[in-house]
């Protein structure tokens, strides 16, 4: 029974592009047990997300669904993860907010280990090894679990989605198991989403990032050079902090990890932390006004100037590349 | 284990708040691994608080204090840590800054991963029978983010994890979590567990109930005043055993470390159009 179950992310009727990423993982995984690997989809309108995930390649895709499951909260949905999990040996989801807060609970009901935020899986022997970044990125540990059943969330910057393939899997409903005594203390009050038309932080082949020097500019100079290229915009810790951009822009060890085609670090020093988010990029732009910032550390292409003149200069002249 | 006779009283909490001290993350660069990949040699970096249990500590403080008068502690605050007798400095460093408890738990790191922890300090919250837990979302060495979730479930208790804003209600909880796209707000009965993100010590981040909502904190985390580091050596400092709490052994092994992929400094450019030509005809990405 060396199959892997996929735990996909469904969140306002989409099935997110992390639930690719786990997928991906999951085929690799797979073929090293000589197993299969199902997907796990759980909400109260769950099987409206099964015909996309049929597609996957799985050999079931399994539907819990209830009312109580309409908002996710992680008390209502551990117990029914946890109880499909029981007759499979690894289960994964992406290493995204929801991922990082599921799996972990997961585990804990299952009294299984955890390794978080995998960037690589080793097939070695008949068992698998799980490389993850430590210390801000500085080290890499690589680890296998010890339980029945293996709990991990992988790097989606690290796995590149899966693509359909040609078959479809069978559809299967699966009993909704009920929440435990401290879920009926627990209330989903809300949802703020923040507005984006840009592509996924995650996903994007260009991120044009921008840190604490932009101030209240931020969106002003960077909007028109994201939109130039197409590209998602990220921020260092201290832009969001100070209110500047929205708090889900922030790439670093603690927020999105990110390794697009071509990364811009404006107004950006490089605190290691930031770095644990960005340095994995093909190729880093950095405009600083301090030619000593450790961001130039990292750097392929630094420019050392103003960025209140850079930028805009850059946005026309890309603009008319793109154009021309 | 809910403390029915408190889910009424507006103040007085009390939390256990779960401390962690890390080489120090400024210097995270400097860690080595040795050829053989046979450790992680943090030999050279100071001991700091994990910022995370800093930011944890913070808000347990601010949880059990009117902001006007943050000399009086109402409730009460006990922090835990795991490890040697050196980490009583990171505990001592907590009551100065205005924990009332500390608990020790004698061990080492190679008898913990984040199951052991969750489940040892499991033990801890059924002796001390805290209203809240609150923990920083990850240490930033073994960088997991994990501890908080496991104990939650361990205890059947709700979790508010990540936690950017934490507002206190009669018995409750108002949390704001950031999370993919947007900001989630849920509401937690005690007694509940609370992990905590970085911008949970903005000044409007945190109120207890008789904080005023006009009131704003400083930015940040507070420091010890000199006095209270001296008195804080009389606070009380219990010492346990992990193998008296828990006999759990770790699930996860580490076979190997290795270091990261070397990344060389580029070049500097002299003006726009030359990262442009760069770009275009050495990087190839325009």
């Amino acid at each position: 029974m060396a199959n892997v179950l996929v735990v996909a992310e469904f969140a306002e009727g989409k099935v997110k592009r992390t639930t690719h990423s786990a997928v991906t993982f999951a085929r690799t995984a797979a073929a090293a047990l000589g197993g299969t690997y199902s997907i796990l989809v759980l909400g109260s309108n769950a099987s409206s997300a099964g015909d996309e995930l049929a597609k996957l390649g799985a050999a079931k895709v399994l539907v819990a669904e209830d009312a109580k499951l309409e908002n996710y909260l992680a008390e209502h949905y551990a117990p029914t993860v946890a109880a499909v999990a029981k007759d499979f040996a690894v289960v994964v989801a992406a290493a995204s907010a929801f991922g990082k807060d599921l799996l972990p609970r997961v585990a804990g009901k299952l009294d299984a280990g955890y390794a978080a935020d995998i960037t690589e899986v080793i097939p070695s022997g008949s068992t698998l090894q799980y490389k993850r970044p430590m210390y801000a990125g500085n080290a890499f540990g690589i680890c296998v679990i010890e339980s029945p059943t293996q709990v991990v969330t992988v790097r989606q910057s690290a796995f590149a989605a899966a693509e359909a393939t040609g078959a479809s899997a069978p559809i299967e409903k699966v009993a909704v198991v009920a929440a435990g005594q401290g879920a009926s203390r627990v209330e989903w009050v809300k949802f703020d989403q923040v507005k984006n038309e840009r592509p996924e932080l995650t996903e994007a082949s260009v991120v044009i990032a921008g840190g604490r020097a932009l101030k209240e500019q931020f969106y002003d100079l960077l909007n028109p050079l994201a939109d130039a290229f197409g590209a998602a915009i990220g921020a260092s810790r201290a832009a969001c902090d100070n209110g500047y951009c929205a708090p889900d822009l922030q790439v670093g060890q603690t927020g999105k990890v990110v390794a697009p085609g071509l990364y811009f670090a404006i107004g950006i020093s490089g605190a290691i932390q930031h770095l644990a988010g960005m340095k994995s990029s093909k190729v880093i732009v950095s405009i600083n006004k301090d030619g000593d910032a450790p961001i130039f550390q990292i750097t392929d292409y630094g420019l050392v100037g103003d960025l209140f003149k850079a930028v805009p200069e850059l946005t026309e002249k890309v603009r008319a590349i793109k154009a021309g | 284990m809910t403390r029915s006779g408190l889910l009424n009283k507006p103040t007085g909490v009390k939390i256990l708040v779960a401390l962690k001290r890390v080489a120090d993350p400024d210097n995270a660069n400097k860690v080595k691994i040795p050829a053989e990949g046979s450790k992680i040699d943090t030999t050279g970096l100071e001991w700091k608080p994990n910022p995370f249990d800093d930011y944890a500590l913070e808000t347990a403080l601010r949880l059990t204090e009117d902001g006007k008068s943050q000399k009086v502690r109402k409730g009460e605050v006990v922090v835990a840590s795991f490890g040697p007798k050196e980490v009583e400095t990171t505990l001592r460093s907590a009551l100065a800054t205005g924990a009332d408890r500390a608990i020790r738990v004698e061990c080492t790191d190679e008898q913990l991963d984040g199951l052991v922890v969750a489940k040892a300090l499991a033990k801890l919250v059924e002796a001390e029978k805290p209203d809240v837990v609150i923990l920083g979302k990850q240490a930033v060495d073994g960088d997991s983010n994990q501890v908080g979730q496991i104990l939650a479930e361990l205890l059947d208790w709700p979790q508010a994890a990540f936690a950017a804003t934490v507002k206190e209600e009669a018995g409750s909880l108002l949390v704001a979590r950031e999370v993919d796209g947007g900001v989630l707000e849920v509401r937690v009965k005690f007694p509940a567990v609370l992990t905590v993100d970085l911008r949970v010590v903005a000044p409007t981040s945190v109120y207890s109930a008789s904080t005023d909502k006009t009131f704003r904190y400083n930015e940040g985390v507070r420091f010890a005043p000199l006095p209270a580091i001296m008195q804080a050596r009389k606070k009380p400092l219990d010492t346990k055993n992990l193998a008296d709490l828990t006999g759990e052994k770790p699930r996860i092994r580490y076979v190997k470390y290795e270091a990261p992929p070397a990344r060389k400094a580029g070049s500097k450019v002299a003006d726009v159009d030359a990262l442009l030509d760069k770009l275009k005809n050495e990087a190839k990405v325009l």
